[in-house]
């Protein structure tokens, strides 16, 4: 059961028109990368500049690997990446602060993002924003004193029929409740192994991703489910029916439902009732 | 008879090992791709446009007559990129897509590439989806493996590289020039049209943008025949689509069925609204679409017969509503959507929803003015059709259309908070344990 502490979502973020999404101006940073980084740096720049016909189209991926040195969009990393891309530091700094994934001060190990957008909102996505809020002690944007877990209001993440939606560093973390949503806080904070519902096998640090987000591949492709059961709604009832489009003559369909077999072996999702699954939602 | 669901692409969702390609060509993946590589590549364009398949991110243009604008060939670079940046609030289909299945994409992409002569394509992916993003790198990597990307594929001497390009978190760039600049490094804001990116597109050179799904049905429309295709669906709607319910249902997810199909009839597979509560209000296709009410029960979910009721198809992304939900709220959330994502270019869209912004939140306190209902229709007026994209405009949706159906609650923001006449934990999908004094701001 959840216990509803506190003033709802809206009282605080509105109070004196405040805004639901604060963010700070860019913070520089003077202290120069290391001969070593720097080197490590413009090897990955080359690369990354030589998947684009015209350079400039590097600045995104540029900007998430500054991030994977650096945990956020430093000054020198701007300074770089101008640099790199025949670009002023101006032009840099305005195509950083336009996107939401780059980050205007150090960020924690670890972004826990809640849902608040209208149906993961209405869901339980408000309430549970308030307790991991309440319990982590910081708001929107801002991060734990042992830097740690940064919290964020995120907008739709297209997971709509798994809301109320969590997203720890980009990975998905189905029906969540306040309590789910809370003690994957905690772990994620102890330093422990934390599955995703739909993803890699655990959740990676904030660095880590910012690097496959710069295009670079890790060696988590292929763990994790293909489908989770929501996105295998529809196609289970067609199975159960015999439904199919036309010309469909059957084929291989599955004898199991595999990726829900296959979500309580240790590459994959929690199993029920284990934290953070599914099962921690369903009513009683 | 009623109509059933038919599974194309997420036929092999459930596969074990859905994402790689020996699954995909165990199941007949890249013969299409094969078949389309010893076709004609205006035959292609024509079998696209023949088979009647129209957009599937939002707009519903048709197809292959946006790759037939293309002009023709002066021996410079021609691209498709396609938009997988998903972000319309309710829309999650091309996301678990491309977790399950990258390869019925890129299949799309190579077929697709071949018939427009591009060499070099793109998947512009939102950021917010690392999972997903590891999936598409890897598929493409298989595909260079296996030679199905790359140089002289299948020994036909067409060559075709595939970058997968990962964004940083902006709504804007869904809309398609907002996606061009953006992948062009710029801050994601759209361009004026014309010119069209048919004619000056990514770097300034012809290029097809297209939604994920209708890049991922072009690979059966090839295999199967446009008529296959076109047997699906309605008259003018033709084919089939995913269609994503969430929210207050008995059983969310994903149901692909022909278009056409009515909430009422998705709703019967998917158990109804939940238990013990009654349909309030719902989008047809995402937050930009404006709302309906039971009444629409029954319209046909294709593209006339939505915009025939007042609404559009959109994405269908059909987002349910029960009665503890209160517009005014859900509504107010959505403009804060609208105004964050607002990208700042155009005056209307930026200042109106700012301002539409703080009459909503006045209206969620119980503090809006008597006037408050006029503004914001009058807002609403002035910001419609006057922004360079379509995000001015689905600002506006959410408002003119919960005013239209629920009058009576904005009028009650006038005087009581959202949270007194529809307390939120009545809406949550777990079980919350209130008292009196903790509610209470």
């Amino acid at each position: 059961m959840t216990e509803l502490k506190h003033v709802h979502a809206e009282e605080r973020a509105h109070k004196s028109n405040a805004i639901l999404h604060p963010q700070t101006p860019l913070q520089a940073s003077a202290e120069p990368y290391t001969d070593e980084q720097l080197a490590q740096l413009n090897t990955d720049i080359d690369e990354i500049i030589a998947r684009y016909p015209v350079k400039r189209s590097a600045l995104l991926p540029i900007l998430h690997l500054v991030q994977s040195v650096d945990g956020y969009v430093t000054g020198r990393g701007v300074r770089l990446c101008a640099e790199r891309l025949g670009l002023t530091e101006a032009e840099v700094s305005g195509v950083a602060t336009f996107y939401t994934q780059y980050k205007r001060h150090p960020n924690g190990d670890y972004t826990i993002g809640v849902c608040t957008n209208t149906l993961c909102a209405v869901m339980g996505g408000d309430l549970i924003f308030d307790a991991v809020s309440e319990h982590l002690g910081i708001g929107h944007d801002e991060t734990t004193e042992d830097g740690k877990i940064t919290l964020e209001r995120v907008e739709c993440n297209a997971a709509c029929d798994y809301a109320p939606v969590v997203m720890a560093n980009w990975e998905f973390f189905d029906k969540q409740t306040p309590e789910s949503a809370v003690r994957m806080a905690d772990d994620l904070r102890a330093g422990k192994d934390v599955v995703p519902t739909r993803g890699a096998a655990k959740v990676c640090t904030f660095k880590h991703i910012e690097r496959v987000l710069a295009g670079f591949p890790d060696e988590h492709a292929n763990e994790g489910v293909g489908a989770g059961e929501q996105s295998l709604e529809g196609l289970r009832l067609a199975h159960q029916n015999d439904w199919r489009a036309p010309g469909d003559e059957g084929g291989p369909l599955s004898e199991e439902p595999v990726q829900n077999t296959a979500i309580t072996d240790e590459t994959g999702g929690p199993l029920p009732g284990e934290p953070h699954s599914s099962a921690d939602r369903q009513e009683d | 008879m009623a109509t059933t669901l038919t599974p194309v692409l997420t036929k092999h969702w459930d596969d074990p090992r859905s994402w790689t390609l020996e699954t995909y060509q165990r199941d007949g993946g890249y013969q299409a791709l094969d078949k389309a590589l010893h076709t004609d590549p205006a035959a292609l364009i024509d079998e696209v446009k023949n088979s009647g398949l129209r957009g599937r991110g939002g707009a519903g243009f048709p197809t292959g007559l946006k790759w037939s604008f293309l002009p023709e060939p002066d021996g410079g670079p021609r691209y498709l990129v396609v938009n997988a940046d998903e972000s319309e609030p309710g829309t999650c289909k091309d996301i678990p897509l491309m977790m399950a299945t990258p390869h019925i994409l890129l299949e799309g992409v190579a077929i697709t590439s071949f018939a427009i002569g591009c060499n070099h394509a793109f998947i512009y992916l939102r950021g917010e989806v690392v999972h997903v993003y590891r999936r598409l790198m890897n598929a493409v990597q298989e595909a260079y493996d296996a030679g199905l990307l790359g140089k002289d594929i299948g020994g036909t001497g067409f060559d075709l590289d595939v970058t997968v390009h990962a964004g940083a978190g902006a709504y804007e760039c869904g809309e398609e020039t907002a996606l061009l600049d953006s992948l062009e490094g710029r801050r994601g804001q759209p361009r004026l049209k014309p010119p069209f990116p048919a004619v000056e597109g990514l770097y300034a050179r012809p290029t097809v943008v297209n939604n994920v799904e209708s890049v991922a049905s072009v690979p059966s429309i090839i295999a199967n025949g446009a008529d296959w295709f076109s047997g699906m669906g309605t008259e003018k709607s033709k084919g089939y689509g995913i269609f994503s319910l969430s929210g207050h249902v008995t059983r969310p997810g994903q149901y692909e069925a022909p278009l056409g199909i009515t909430l009422r009839e998705l709703l019967d597979m998917a158990g109804g609204v939940r238990e013990g509560h009654e349909l309030k209000f719902w989008t047809p296709g995402g937050s930009s679409t404006p709302i309906f009410t039971a009444a629409e029960l029954d319209v046909p979910l294709d593209f006339d017969s939505v915009a025939a009721a007042g609404s559009m198809l959109g994405t269908r992304a059909l987002q349910i509503f029960d009665d503890t939900v209160s517009v005014v709220h859900a509504v107010a959330r959505w403009t804060d959507f609208y105004a964050h994502e607002s990208c700042g270019k155009c005056t209307p869209c930026r200042e109106g929803t700012y301002w539409m912004k703080q009459i909503m939140t006045r209206l969620e306190h119980g503090e809006g003015t008597a006037e408050d209902i006029e503004t914001l229709l009058d807002v609403c007026d002035n910001i419609f059709g006057r922004s360079f994209c379509a995000l001015g405009d689905a600002a506006t949706s959410p408002v003119t259309s919960g005013i239209q159906h629920f009058r009576e609650e904005f009028e009650l923001g006038t005087h009581t908070p959202w949270w007194e006449a529809f307390p939120p934990e009545a809406s949550a999908l777990f079980p919350v344990a209130t008292s009196k004094e903790t509610v209470s701001a």
